[in-house]
């Protein structure tokens, strides 16, 4: 596989009034593949958009360099800088952004116009890009009487139709209804695979990026935290940022002693688990709220505090030690409020105890 | 019992959302005023070009359409207008993508200098200009002569080419205004879509960035269009003298050569028909354009676009822009005040031929004082009624709703696109003895023509804040124990009141330097301080007229910056 | 406190009927979350209870009083009802400071000064508001104007207080924190709350009773959260308070079969007391399908997506397609199920349903 996209020590800084210097891309290294789907993720204000309009040619690099099918695009040390409209993107934007002075057809067709292609070349790839995206039959209309999932379907055949190899989405499902954010992802990747371009993918939605990345890279605060497939981000998180940013989270602080593990608060009863490699003596244990057992009569011992009926599934706070878990089951596990339990931990995540420099770093950045 | 009885009754009403007692009040009201105040007097109009001693008769028109002259001065209309509209737009449109989109310095300072000729009325601007480039006497003109020894005057300002500058001095904002909010409200991912799709800055300047505007564009320049056609004082002031007329200083001449006659009253109604056509065309093209292109590109909120570089050409087209302020603001502001100021009109603009002597002359005068009081007054009465009436309008039409709630609004609004002249001519012909009511040469003959002129000011502040109003505050005060008439009190009025109040002074504001109506209504002790300027200055009087000018122009100002200091603190709706 | 009594309310735009004989009861010091899609006419129904709209016929009493009776010609002006209403959209004066907002009902009553003052205070420590008194709504979040309008509805009422969709203008992590907060206040004063909404979980989380009303405007299903989730009524329950599958059942011979788009299994469950002459349907949710190698129901994964906590399948029995979640866990353990290959899978906990007609 052919690395399609190439950021090499990419960096950013900004001045802000309030802060002073903020590095909002900090020294990002990453190749993405031909035909892959990645996406970029994380909290708002951690690096993701000001990266892909680096990519795009909208920003300008601090340092480093950013390399486009194998040509040089942006590279700071040698004052080398292409143009957006040279770069062969294709991109869609959260807002959809089609032009409203342009009907469907004027809108798709304007990459192709920019090109001087002739009339009926023109005509057949728009038909075509049309047909993919099913507009098919709304050429003359004007974008402002579409619903917003149709003007985004636009946004998209304007992108494919110039056939690009890099395509870049800057949150593309944001603004539309979470049904139709569901069987636009099913578009999307569909269209994928008809056309064969790579994705780069910016969102702050977790469960769109797992469901359609090859491959993902979560950042926080400027600094790549993890790349990696969707599953391998989900089940083996690096760290304690990673774990809650990805789907639910619980925590349990826990002590290691003897070569026991003990939840903080309840020094008598060990919880039945093996130590893990890097132990040390106060940890995090990290796990999925489905990812426990509730069963009668195996494991730790304790009672249900409370019962909430999520509509597709039931959660339970447990006590464990001094401290509440979150427990997620189908509806047919029941138990009732105070009810006594025995919880279960299936190969659960060991992090050192809070980092708490990252924590304050976070809490400045917000108030950007 | 029986009271309470009675309440019963009134309160099941009251739920069906028939407030019989104060809703149906309110609208019955409504109607009457605007039969009152609009529809009589278009209807005396209509009747008095069309009917002779009650019979139908298109003899008026036909004679009015056949004298040479009146043809020459709609044909004068429409040239002066649609120069003014061309010109006025490639100006703002240019300027507001200067101040808009590129880099160029001192940004808000010039957005704000730009605006000012929106304040002035444009004909002191029209006597400054004449009195620095009359053919025979201009300042400017003179200078030119003596310097180039010139054997005549290089410019004229009393020609169809200086009635275009002047106007367009005053009305380019139109255009200026509307485009730099859409400029500024656009969203910058539709150029930079454009950009990813392979088109060059250039390009999408032309083909993305232009075109979405071009909406805003068009509003404002019909705008300009209909104001130019209505437009009396700067073809008054620099027209009369070498006998060029427009359809409103021609109606204006014809009633005030007939002296006030009948006959050169109904000979003024006829041309007013002519003016109205005229209008009418135009407005007609403004529904259509402005109902065609109505994208919703422009979103609410401001977004910071990308500015464009101007590089080397960034510090001439700032001198330019600055140039073009200096010629269109402080060249005509300065020479008002530099005229009042002067002994006599002509004498050369030097320390030593300065005096006070206009000034205390003008104050001296207890026509000065009556101006301004009968400004002040009908000025301050016109913006209170119409304050009240526009709400009480606003409210039938925006939350009763009653049927015929169409015709309120279209009843409300009609009035300001007829020309000031046309209806200057209705109300004379309506309250001048002819129903039985005579206010003729009273104060208030004036009053309610600029009632009926400035209503849809108020009304259009009012509705716009009432349905800002959610449904849901009035019920919260229901179910709180307030009963209709106080959840009006308490939660309606006090909310839209800032707008109400703003209402007034948009009201206030162009009605103190007001003289298109009143020029046609005044009477010996009904001069307003416009007319009061008009004759001095008609009187051969310039340094007086330029004196009280100035007075004008500092009462403006003052008043400007109180309606900004009122306007900035108010509560958020 | 008050209960709440809606009996035989009928309300209609010209012959287009929103709501029909509609009854419900809602006790005292109790949480009723009335719960339905929008345009189900919850909306109406509380418009009616407030006297902001006048239903045709029936009756509706708030405590003791009567409030509304068709027959009676009773109907006290909104002004006069005394109850708390909570807006979606706030509804907080804003002229007016947080504490005028909060007085302004008492002093509508003409209730005595030194009351007034007591009374709003207490309100506004109720919602953790009593910093803010001086405020004028404008400086304030969405969430804390939202709680301005619940200490406002706590002091015009005699212990009766409508929520319609309080919480839907607020982000996802206010909704859950006001939620506590509501169930706080309710916990401390006892005042009763008919909370509308169209969002079951927060409904859920929230009630002490759920009434869920059909689009029709009916009522379908009254009870507490477990009846809810666990003992759906009918299909329409089922079906509105989560995804749901349903498959078609057949009855011949005495034998009972699943009808897979024309292609019949054989169904051994034991059933429950059933019309077997009408349409009956299984309802399963899709965390209730597992795979199942030894299952005789097979299909074809058609989609499967990974959403981090579980897996989305889209599997294909004979055309008819089904909506399966997998939990991670299961899928590390088991094995996840490769889009194309076949698999067998099980019902768990079926629920059976007459067939929604056509």
């Amino acid at each position: 596989m052919d690395a399609q996209v190439v950021l090499k020590n990419v960096t950013k800084r900004f001045t802000t009034k309030t802060l002073g210097d903020i590095v909002a891309v900090d020294n990002f290294n990453l190749e993405v593949y031909e035909g892959e789907c990645f996406s970029f993720l994380g909290p708002s204000g951690c690096g993701k958009s000001t990266t892909l309009r680096m990519i795009a040619g909208f920003e300008d690099l601090t340092e480093g360099e950013i390399h486009l099918c194998g040509n040089p695009v942006s590279v700071k040390n040698k004052n080398l800088y292409v143009p957006p409209e040279e770069r062969g993107l294709g991109m869609v934007f959260q807002a959809f952004a089609v032009w409203p002075h342009m009907t469907v057809f004027e809108n798709v067709a304007f990459p192709l116009r920019i090109q001087k292609l002739n009339r009926a070349d023109v005509e057949k790839r728009v038909k075509e890009a049309l047909r993919h995206t099913s507009l098919q039959g709304l050429e003359d209309v004007y974008p402002s009487d579409l619903s917003g999932g149709q003007q985004q379907r636009i946004a998209l055949a304007r992108a494919i139709v110039t056939n690009p190899k890099v395509m870049l989405l800057d949150e593309p499902l944001s603004n539309l209804d979470p049904k139709l954010r569901e069987s636009m992802r099913f578009e999307l990747k569909e269209l994928q695979r008809k056309f064969n371009f790579t994705i780069i993918f910016v969102t702050h939605d977790q469960s769109e990026a797992m469901a359609l990345s090859d491959r993902m890279m979560v950042c926080d605060m400027g600094r790549i935290m993890q790349i990696d497939t969707p599953e391998n981000l989900y089940n083996k998180p690096i760290n304690r940022f990673v774990h809650s940013f990805l789907g639910e989270s619980t925590f349990l602080n826990v002590v290691i002693k003897d070569g026991k593990v003990y939840a903080k608060g309840d020094m008598e009863n060990p919880l039945d688990l093996d130590i893990p490699a890097n132990a040390e003596e106060e940890m995090i244990l990290a796990t999925r709220p489905n990812a426990i057992e509730l069963t009668g009569n195996k494991g730790y011992k304790t009672f249900i505090k409370k019962r909430i009926f999520l509509t597709d599934r039931t959660e339970y706070l447990v006590q464990i030690g001094d401290q509440t878990m979150k427990v997620q089951t189908p509806h047919r596990v029941t138990f009732a409020q105070g009810e006594s339990c025995c919880v279960n931990f299936i190969d659960p995540m060991w992090y050192p105890v809070e980092d708490k420099a990252a924590e304050e770093e976070r809490r400045r950045r917000q108030l950007v | 019992m029986i009271a309470s009885l009675k309440r019963k009754k009134r309160d099941l009403a009251a739920i069906d959302g028939r407030h019989f007692s104060l809703d149906g009040a309110m609208t019955v009201l409504s109607f009457i005023l605007l039969l009152v105040i609009v529809v009589v007097p278009i209807f005396m109009i209509v009747y008095n070009a069309f009917f002779d001693q009650g019979k139908f008769s298109l003899d008026l028109i036909c004679e009015q359409l056949s004298k040479k002259d009146n043809l020459i001065s709609m044909w004068n209309t429409i040239k002066i207008a649609v120069l003014v509209t061309i010109l006025g737009t490639i100006m703002g449109v240019f300027y507001a993508w200067l101040l808009g989109r590129s880099d160029i310095p001192c940004k808000g300072l010039m957005r704000a200098l730009f605006n000012i000729p929106y304040m002035f009325p444009p004909f002191l601007g029209a006597m400054a200009w004449d009195l620095l480039l009359n053919g025979r006497s201009g300042y400017l003109n003179k200078w030119f002569v003596d310097v180039f020894n010139l054997s005549s005057a290089p410019f004229n300002i009393n020609s169809i080419g200086g009635i275009v500058f002047v106007e367009l001095s005053y009305y380019f904002p139109f255009v200026f205004m509307q485009v730099v909010s859409a400029f500024e409200r656009m969203d910058p991912k539709l150029e930079e879509c454009a950009r990813i799709a392979g088109a060059r800055q250039g390009t999408v300047i032309r083909k993305i960035t232009l075109p979405l505007v071009t909406p805003a564009i068009s509003a404002g320049a019909l705008l300009i269009l209909i104001s130019s056609l209505a437009h009396f004082g700067v073809p008054s002031i620099l027209g009369f003298s070498q006998g060029i007329y427009t359809l409103p200083t021609k109606i204006y001449a014809v009633i005030s050569r007939s002296g006030g006659s009948f006959e050169g009253i109904r000979q003024g109604a006829a041309l007013s028909i002519m003016l109205v056509v005229v209008v009418a065309a135009a407005l007609i093209i403004q529904k259509k354009v402005l109902s065609s292109g109505s994208y919703d590109i422009i979103k609410g909120k401001s977004m910071r676009p990308t500015l464009i570089k101007l590089r080397g050409a960034r510090i001439p087209l700032f001198v330019l822009a600055v140039l073009t302020l200096v010629l269109i603001v402080i060249v005509p502001l300065a020479m008002i005040f530099l005229v009042g100021l002067v002994k006599a009109y002509g004498l050369p603009l030097i320390p030593e031929n300065f005096t006070l002597a206009n000034y205390t002359k003008v104050f001296a005068s207890s026509g000065t004082f009556n101006s301004i009081s009968n400004s002040l007054f009908v000025s301050i009465a016109a913006g209170i009624i119409c304050m009240f009436l526009g709400t009480l309008i606003a409210y039938v039409v925006q939350k009763i709703k009653p049927r015929g709630k169409g015709v309120l609004e279209v009843l409300s609004v009609l009035p300001y696109s007829i020309p000031g002249t046309v209806l200057a001519i209705g109300v004379i012909l309506a309250w001048s003895g002819k129903l039985g009511v005579n206010l003729y040469n009273t104060i208030w003959i004036i009053l309610i023509a600029y009632l009926a002129r400035y209503l849809s000011f108020s009304m259009k502040t009012s509705s716009a804040a009432l349905l800002q109003v959610h449904p849901s505050l009035e019920e919260a005060a229901r179910t709180c124990g307030a009963s209709h008439t106080e959840s009006l009190k308490d939660v309606t009025l006090p909310l839209i009141r800032p707008a109400m109040v703003s209402g007034f002074f948009l009201i206030f504001l162009p009605a103190m330097r007001e003289v298109t109506t009143s020029v046609l209504l005044y009477g010996p002790y009904t001069r307003t301080l416009g007319v009061q300027i008009y004759s001095l200055r008609d009187a051969g009087m310039m340094p007086q007229a330029a004196a009280l000018g100035s007075v004008a122009i500092v009462m403006i100002i003052v008043c400007n910056t109180i309606v900004t200091a009122i306007t900035k603190d108010r509560k958020g709706v | 406190m008050a209960s709440v009594k809606f009996d035989n309310i009928s309300f209609r735009y010209g012959d287009n009927y929103i709501l029909k004989n509609f009854s419900l009861t809602v006790e005292e010091s109790q949480i009723l979350c009335l719960v339905g899609p929008s345009g189900c006419g919850k909306t109406t129904l509380v418009r009616c209870l407030l006297g902001l709209s006048k239903p045709e016929t029936g009756s509706i009493y708030v405590g003791e009083t009567c409030v509304f009776s068709a027959e009676k010609h009773i109907n006290i002006p909104a002004e006069r009802r005394k109850i708390g209403i909570v807006f979606q959209d706030y509804a907080v004066w804003p002229h007016m400071t947080v504490k005028e907002n909060v007085c302004y009902p008492m002093k509508k009553r003409h209730m005595a000064k030194a009351d007034i003052e007591k009374r709003a205070m207490h309100a506004l420590a109720q919602v953790n508001m009593t910093e803010y008194a001086n405020h004028l709504p404008s400086q304030l979040s969405g969430g804390q104007q939202q709680r301005v309008a619940i200490a406002r509805a706590l002091v015009s009422s005699d212990g009766l207080i409508v929520m319609d969709e309080p919480i839907t203008n607020l982000d996802a992590k206010l909704r859950e924190q006001m939620l506590l907060e509501i169930r706080e206040i309710q916990r401390n004063i006892g005042t009763t709350i008919l909370y509308i909404t169209h969002d079951q979980q927060s409904a859920l989380q929230l009630c002490d009773k759920m009434a869920i009303m059909e689009q029709n405007g009916s009522l379908c299903q009254l009870g507490n959260d477990e009846d809810i989730i666990l003992r759906p009524a009918n299909r329409f329950t089922f079906e509105f308070i989560g995804v749901s599958n349903f498959i078609p059942m057949l009855f011949e011979n005495g034998q009972c079969y699943l009808d897979f788009e024309g292609k019949k299994q054989i169904w051994t469950d034991t059933l429950p007391d059933m019309d077997k002459t009408k349409k009956m349907e299984v309802g399963v949710r899709p965390n209730d399908i597992v795979f199942d190698d030894d299952s005789p129901i097979r299909g074809k994964v058609h989609r499967s997506v990974f959403l981090g906590s579980e897996y989305d399948y889209f599997i294909d029995i004979n055309g008819k397609e089904l909506r399966v979640q997998q939990n991670t866990l299961d899928a590390v353990c088991l094995g996840v199920a490769k889009e194309g290959s076949e698999v067998g899978i099980k019902f768990l906990n079926p629920h059976y349903y007459e067939a929604k007609e056509a």
